[in-house]
């Protein structure tokens, strides 16, 4: 099944205004970057968590740390279904205790992906509170999992994919619907 | 990546993309091991038995520690302790355990054949732990591993292995799983601890330890079974230990950069000496630490069914 891409929902300018306006409401929300860290989800979480640390470095002068979360072992159908391409180890190199930290995500749809992830989490340690950032949210939950800051709403059907390709994986930037053919 | 088979019985059945596939994994689960936490919930709820009927210590705390990490259950049964002492058949024993209901069968033999044999005859999931002198599939793949990490790639090197090449399991699975990788495989022994036909395998044949040392990049020292030797096949340890020993001035002779290793357990001052074992270039201890993650990452692939990602 190769998807068909239908429409692209957001260009390169558009991912980035996005980024910055989280970065923005990150900070406000947390009143500053104090014991504030960023995990992303692989692949394509941790490439928008380094983009978010940029951005908050650059707009506080201080940099957050950041890691990358590989959830393969930790999903619900870990058992039965075994992903396509070998995981990657999971990437913190710092303590999670007493940390705020902001899991980030590039599509949030069935809200799985985040449960797995926050199980991984606290495997590392207790953190103070985890906020989610995603850069789309498409609809669809199957959880009780909402994210707190959105880089944009898209209404999608069930049948349609969402992929977010950011240039460091997929040489390019940008969101697109793309249809699965049957 | 598909997987094909529910088993794994030997390396001669993987290509050489699934063999790589699962070293990725094993990666992957390495990295787990290094955390406070050493768990994933992966295989939360299967049932894992531990069916061995030959010693063995390293191996088999390896596959517990594996299957644990992965939080899977564990079974051991051991033939000193099981119903097979009185008389029951293999194959009935492995019923029983099937009636149980059973996901995995890690199975340890001193008779070639026996994990096929299960392996034909069980839905669960078959994997091989050594049997006789035929294989043992996931030593292979740490050694691969293990190498990999050391040298950065397997292809164009060349791996020289030494000792009781006859009467080793070892041997061929790391002959088998090398070949497939691109790596150039030596062996070297006296006449009398080489297969005939060995050469067949695709390896080169060397008697003299010096020569087979030259400018090879992995030296692979195997055990000297003492156990299995009775037979007479050389005429003493000491004399063994003299032509075929690696000491610290025999390893000269292979590159600067080469690594030393040894799947354990080690007669130290036979086929190696503690200089060797101990120093710098000895990668025995990573062997073993690799054992747990090759070992959870093939537990992992062979459970279920590969699918499309339910995202």
């Amino acid at each position: 099944m190769t998807p068909k891409i239908k429409a692209v929902i957001m260009e390169a300018r558009d991912m980035d205004r996005a980024l910055t306006r989280i970065a923005h409401e990150i900070l406000e929300r947390n009143k500053g970057i104090q014991d504030l860290v960023l995990i992303g989800i692989k692949t394509r979480g941790d490439v928008l968590a380094e983009r978010l640390a940029a951005k908050i470095k650059a707009i506080e002068g201080t940099a957050v740390p950041f890691g990358a979360m590989d959830i393969t072992f930790y999903r619900d159908d870990a058992g039965t279904h075994k992903p396509e391409k070998a995981p990657t180890p999971t990437d913190l190199p710092f303590d999670l205790n007493k940390k705020k930290v902001i899991l980030v995500d590039d599509v949030l749809f069935t809200g799985r992906s985040a449960r797995a992830a926050i199980d991984e989490i606290i495997d590392f340690g207790r953190p103070t509170f985890i906020q989610y950032a995603v850069l789309v949210d498409r609809g669809h939950r199957e959880f009780p999992i909402h994210a707190d800051y959105v880089g944009k709403n898209i209404p999608s059907s069930s049948k349609e994919k969402v992929l977010v390709h950011v240039k460091e994986n997929d040489g390019k930037d940008e969101v697109v619907i793309a249809e699965v053919e049957a | 990546m598909n997987w094909r088979t529910k088993d794994l019985l030997t390396l001669e059945e993987l290509s050489a993309e699934e063999i790589v596939h699962i070293l990725d994994t094993a990666s992957s689960f390495k990295e787990v091991s290094t955390r406070s936490v050493k768990k994933v919930p992966a295989l939360r709820g299967r049932t894992v038995v531990l069916f061995f009927h030959e010693p063995s210590t390293r191996t088999r705390i390896s596959f517990e520690l594996a299957a644990k990490r992965l939080s899977a259950d564990i079974l051991n049964v051991q033939m000193a302790s099981s119903s097979l002492v009185k008389g029951e058949t293999l194959i009935d024993t492995l019923k029983t355990l099937e009636s149980m209901t059973i996901d995995a069968l890690v199975v340890r033999h001193k008779s070639s054949g026996v994990p096929q044999m299960l392996a034909n005859i069980t839905k669960a999931t078959v994997i091989n732990a050594g049997d006789g002198a035929h294989s043992h599939p996931t030593q292979g793949l740490l050694d691969l591993l293990t190498i990999r990490e050391y040298k950065g790639k397997i292809e164009g090197l060349t791996v020289t292995i030494v000792g009781d090449i006859t009467h080793s399991r070892v041997a061929r699975s790391n002959i088998r799983g090398l070949n497939k990788l691109g790596a150039k495989v030596r062996v070297c022994a006296p006449p009398t601890l080489l297969p005939l036909g060995i050469e067949k395998m695709g390896v080169e044949v060397f008697h003299d330890l010096d020569k087979a040392l030259n400018g090879t990049d992995v030296v692979y020292v195997l055990r000297l079974q003492l156990e299995r030797q009775k037979n007479n096949l050389f005429p003493t340890i000491r004399e063994y230990s003299l032509l075929y020993g690696v000491n610290n001035e025999r390893l000269k002779r292979a590159k600067k950069d080469a690594i030393v290793m040894h799947p354990g357990p080690m007669n130290r001052g036979v086929e190696i000496s503690s200089g060797v074992a101990d120093g710098p270039q000895s990668v025995i201890d990573d062997q073993v630490t690799n054992g747990v993650a090759v070992r959870m990452a093939v537990l992992y692939l062979l459970q279920g069914e590969q699918g499309e990602k339910n995202v």
